[in-house]
């Protein structure tokens, strides 16, 4: 019944935020963000990992076709709910700098969006989790092209439509297996992976599942939407995008297309994975060049989750808990670091890192919350990033030497462009951008201080969330190589 | 049995209504006759299969089911008309009685057990609806859309026709059982190919009626001259009951030649799923996008035809159902918005109309938007369980290919649908405040109603079939 709170509650947040009133919004949205997260880690208190999927509830919904409302928490759902849950209020507080206009319309969307988000990581059966994945975008769709850049319109039009025919040919595939079960069809998740296919069906429902899931996560070449989408959003809603919607693929990775259809893996996934490294890599050398920051953390980005696939891919355990880590770290990592140049920008109006400069002179504690994330972000040891970078590269070397060393690459690129961010921004003469340029108020400090504490927590004692996905991630191994 | 007495009897009251000196009263009497038409229609639920007429109309859930999705919107159809009141030179009686009598032909197509039942039922309702198409008598569109409706027409019926004919010569009868009989056992009889060439002119005319592919060329200057109210009757009566014609001749008839017919229609069905989301994409305006829309649905419907699987059944008529909803929703907001503003002395029908909608008219945006979600398919409204259900028959069928293509079809539907989101959301707009009649808001409010109703527990019609 966790579950089913874990999903309503927000629901039902939003709606009170938007009957709330403009002037009460984002109080009630924050306190209702927290009450989420305290749910969620009332669920995490009473989880117990080696014990498979709990907190279970299933209502039918379409009784004769075997469809139902279920949903339930494993070990990796859970992770994905903590960081969905401990994200949101976050996102939710940084936005009360800005007065966006109709702020209930705003804050709701954030909340629906979280009730979707949690659906997707929490859903057992497979057409509900599609219907989630489907209504995710909606929310998100709106807080981008209401309160979006310049160019909102046609950039998150672009995106709606080629995140939404990834997801038509996900149907397609969900459509097929559903027939392939047994007497009553049923759409349960696990009569799914119980499927005999042949070699020759589990290569079309491989491009089903892989085109959906590269498109949201993004993986080369079905990124084009990415930087643009991230650039013109207002700054929530690319940290939704970022932070925890582009998990979404990185999730249906794990918990379709591996069990699923092993042996699609095994036609396709070298390619899968060639194709993962070439986003590592060609993200990196894009990122170097980009002068607006906003745009820089886009493709860092794009580069980061390259490498989660590229450990899915790998098709080892190492791999996958690194890619479930990972997805941790960098939804913190990347929330902190748009949240600060979403302070700059506030600040001096530009994003440009040819126009900034200096700013570190004056504001000791924006600088070191800075740095923090950021080598957070670039893998340093001890903090967040490494773990999962460091069995991330582990899994792709053991998959094959070459690739390892080619993915290995990103650990210097992203030290190149993530340092120059910083020297650009931060050190230097100071531009006339920057004057007057305050330091961090309270309810800054209040964003940025949990993300820190979580990069250090991750990254000095990460065995609090590895154990919590081990058992899970064990016996999907297991399943797959049955 | 029952709606098709009522209907024709009281259509013909309703045209003596018209000799009443105030015309106040019509509105009201044709919406309590609807009633009463869709009252009656059920009291044989249940009841199973019953034949009337010499064994020429059948009654059984399925056609209750159909009849219920055409009166229905008939009913919403003509409590959005508001009586025409607002033109002058309408008439309002004549109109009335048209809509009643075309239902009857409507209810005829439906319930067919014979073919000169199916030929005298989509002439009723053909000629209805040629005379309400030019009904605007001072709009030079008006008048070339009926002329172009009423050439076609007949060139369809007259193939239809043909096709009758040649079945009646391959089969000797006209009764649907009796053709079923001869085309589950084709092997032994001798003259099969007058049968398949019958059977394939027969499809002409009903997919001409029902706007598909390659037969779709009237479609979008039709429905782009008729006045709005009547494109709505068409594009859902005229639809639903085409469709569920197509459907008894198909499932019933000529089931024993399915591998005959089948490469025809699903060729038939991704021509007219090209044909109808691409022309969409182009059009700038609102009503002849609709008027593609309606091809690009007529292509998604054929698919369940395609596979003609026991969940294809309830398929169809959910999808029916669905469309004419959100059809409903989208000409409704388009009437009371196009009537506000003008373009080049016109009606204003393009997108930019819709600008700014919503800061205004939330309401009626928020009508819009969900049945504009629902044309396209996106989950939580019933046109997306309509779309699932069709793709899970033709799945079932084991007819993947097919649904690939609907699915990269649907993706480009996204788009032009969501040009109108856009415009009532997202654009800036001079926008004026629209007053809608609060009749006119119940029935809006309803249809968007059921639309998320049945999208989001598409349960409840299960098991009604």
């Amino acid at each position: 019944m966790l579950t089913l709170l874990l999903i309503l509650l927000p629901i039902a947040a939003g709606v009170l935020t938007l009957l709330s009133g403009e002037r009460l919004a984002k109080q009630v949205a924050l306190v209702s963000g927290l009450a989420v997260l305290g749910v969620a880690i009332a669920a995490w208190l009473q989880f117990d990992p080696a014990a498979g999927t709990q907190f279970s509830f299933k209502y039918a919904w379409l009784a004769s076709g075997g469809i139902s409302f279920a949903a339930g928490i494993d070990g990796i759902s859970l992770v994905l709910v903590l960081l969905t849950t401990f994200l949101t209020p976050l996102i939710i507080l940084s936005a009360f700098n800005h007065d966006y206009r109709k702020p209930a319309s705003f804050y709701s969307l954030i909340l629906f969006m979280e009730a979707a988000l949690i659906g997707v990581f929490t859903a057992t059966d497979a057409f509900l989790f599609y219907l989630f994945f489907e209504a995710a975008l909606i929310p998100v769709y709106f807080l981008a092209a209401i309160w979006g850049g310049e160019n909102r319109l046609k950039v998150t039009f672009k995106f709606f439509i080629y995140t939404i025919f990834g997801s038509l040919l996900m149907l397609v595939g969900l459509v097929y297996l559903y027939y392939q079960t047994p007497g009553t069809h049923t759409s349960e998740i696990t009569a799914f992976y119980a499927l005999q296919l042949s070699k020759q069906v589990q290569g079309f429902i491989f491009w089903a599942f892989f085109i959906a899931f590269a498109i949201k996560m993004p993986l080369f070449p079905f990124h084009t939407w990415q930087p643009d989408t991230y650039t013109e959003s207002p700054t929530p809603a690319t940290m939704l995008l970022s932070g925890i919607m582009l998990k979404m693929g990185v999730y249906g990775l794990i918990r379709f297309l591996l069990p699923i259809v092993p042996g699609g893996m095994e036609v396709w996934g070298t390619m899968a994975m060639v194709l993962s490294v070439i986003g590592i890599i060609y993200g990196s050398i894009i990122a170097i060049q980009q002068s607006d920051m906003k745009r820089l953390i886009a493709y860092s980005s794009f580069a980061h989750v390259g490498l989660m696939a590229a450990g899915v891919f790998s098709y080892s355990i190492n791999g996958l808990q690194g890619a479930l880590i990972q997805m941790l770290a960098h939804g913190i990592n990347v929330i902190g670091l748009f949240f600060i140049i979403d302070i700059i920008y506030s600040r001096t109006k530009t994003r440009y890192l040819d126009q900034l400069g200096g700013i570190t002179q004056s504001t000791p504690h924006l600088s070191v919350y800075f740095m923090i994330l950021l080598l957070g972000s670039v893998a340093l040891p001890l903090t967040n990033g490494f773990v999962g970078e460091f069995l991330l590269l582990s899994s792709v070397f053991q998959y094959d030497g070459w690739l390892g060393a080619i993915a290995g690459l990103t650990i210097i690129l992203g030290s190149v462009y993530m340092l120059r961010l910083f020297q650009k921004s931060m050190f230097g003469p100071r531009s006339k951008w920057v004057e007057g340029f305050q330091d961090l108020t309270m309810s800054e400090r209040a964003v940025l201080l949990p993300l820190v504490i979580m990069v250090f927590w991750i990254g000095i004692y990460p065995n609090t969330f590895l154990k919590l996905t081990e058992p899970a991630v064990s016996q999907l191994l297991q399943m797959v190589n049955n | 049995m029952y709606p098709i007495i009522l209907l024709s009897v009281l259509g013909i009251v309703t045209l003596f209504l018209g000799f009443s000196k105030s015309k106040n009263i019509l509105l009201p009497a044709v919406l309590f006759f609807l009633v009463l038409a869709l009252a009656s229609n059920f009291v044989e639920w249940n009841k199973g299969p019953l034949l009337y007429f010499y064994d020429m109309l059948r009654v059984d859930n399925l056609t209750l089911a159909f009849n219920g999705i055409v009166l229905l919107s008939a009913f919403m159809i003509v409590a959005i008309s508001g009586g025409f009141q607002d033109n002058p030179d309408s008439e309002p009686a004549e109109y009335f009685g048209l809509m009643l009598f075309s239902l009857v032909g409507a209810l005829m197509m439906i319930g067919f057990e014979h073919m000169i039942m199916l030929f005298i039922g989509v002439e009723i309702l053909s000629v209805a609806m040629y005379i309400l198409t030019g009904s605007n008598k001072r709009n030079l569109r008006s008048n070339e859309a009926a002329l172009k409706y009423f050439l076609m027409g007949a060139f369809a019926t007259g193939f239809m026709l043909f096709g009758i004919t040649l079945i009646y010569g391959a089969t000797g009868s006209f009764k649907i059982a009796h053709i079923q009989g001869f085309a589950s056992n084709i092997q032994a009889n001798s003259q099969p190919y007058i049968l398949y060439a019958g059977l394939l002119l027969l499809l002409i005319g009903m997919l001409f009626k029902v706007s598909a592919a390659p037969f779709h060329f009237w479609t979008p200057d039709v429905y782009e001259g008729a006045p709005t109210i009547f494109t709505t009757f068409m594009s859902t009566i005229v639809k639903t009951a085409g469709f569920a014609a197509l459907f008894r001749l198909l499932s019933t008839s000529f089931s024993g030649i399915y591998s005959f017919w089948w490469v025809v229609i699903a060729a038939i069905a991704v021509l007219t799923l090209l044909v109808g989301n691409i022309g969409a994409t182009s059009q700038n305006s609102f009503k002849r996008m609709l008027a593609y829309s309606g091809i690009s649905h007529a292509g998604y419907m054929l698919i369940a035809l395609t596979a003609l699987t026991k969940p294809s059944q309830s398929a169809i008529v959910f999808y029916s159902f669905a469309y004419s909803l959100s059809t409903i929703c989208a000409f409704g907001v388009l009437m009371l918005v196009s009537k506000e503003k003008t373009f080049e002395g016109q009606p204003n029908e393009r997108y930019e109309a819709f600008n700014g909608l919503a800061k205004q008219n939330p309401l009626l945006a928020f009508v819009l938007a969900v049945s504009m979600l629902s044309l396209a398919g996106i989950p939580l409204t019933a046109g997306f369980w309509g779309k699932f259900f069709i793709f899970t028959s033709a799945a079932d069928r084991g007819i993947i290919w097919i649904t690939v293509v609907a699915v990269l079809m649907s993706a480009v539907g996204i788009y032009y649908y969501f040009r109108v989101i856009i415009a009532s959301y997202l654009r800036e707009g001079d926008m004026i405040k629209i007053r809608v009649a609060p009749f006119y808001q119940l029935i809006l409010l309803l249809a968007t109603f059921l639309t998320i109703l049945f999208g989001l527990a598409p349960g409840i019609f299960e098991g009604l079939i």
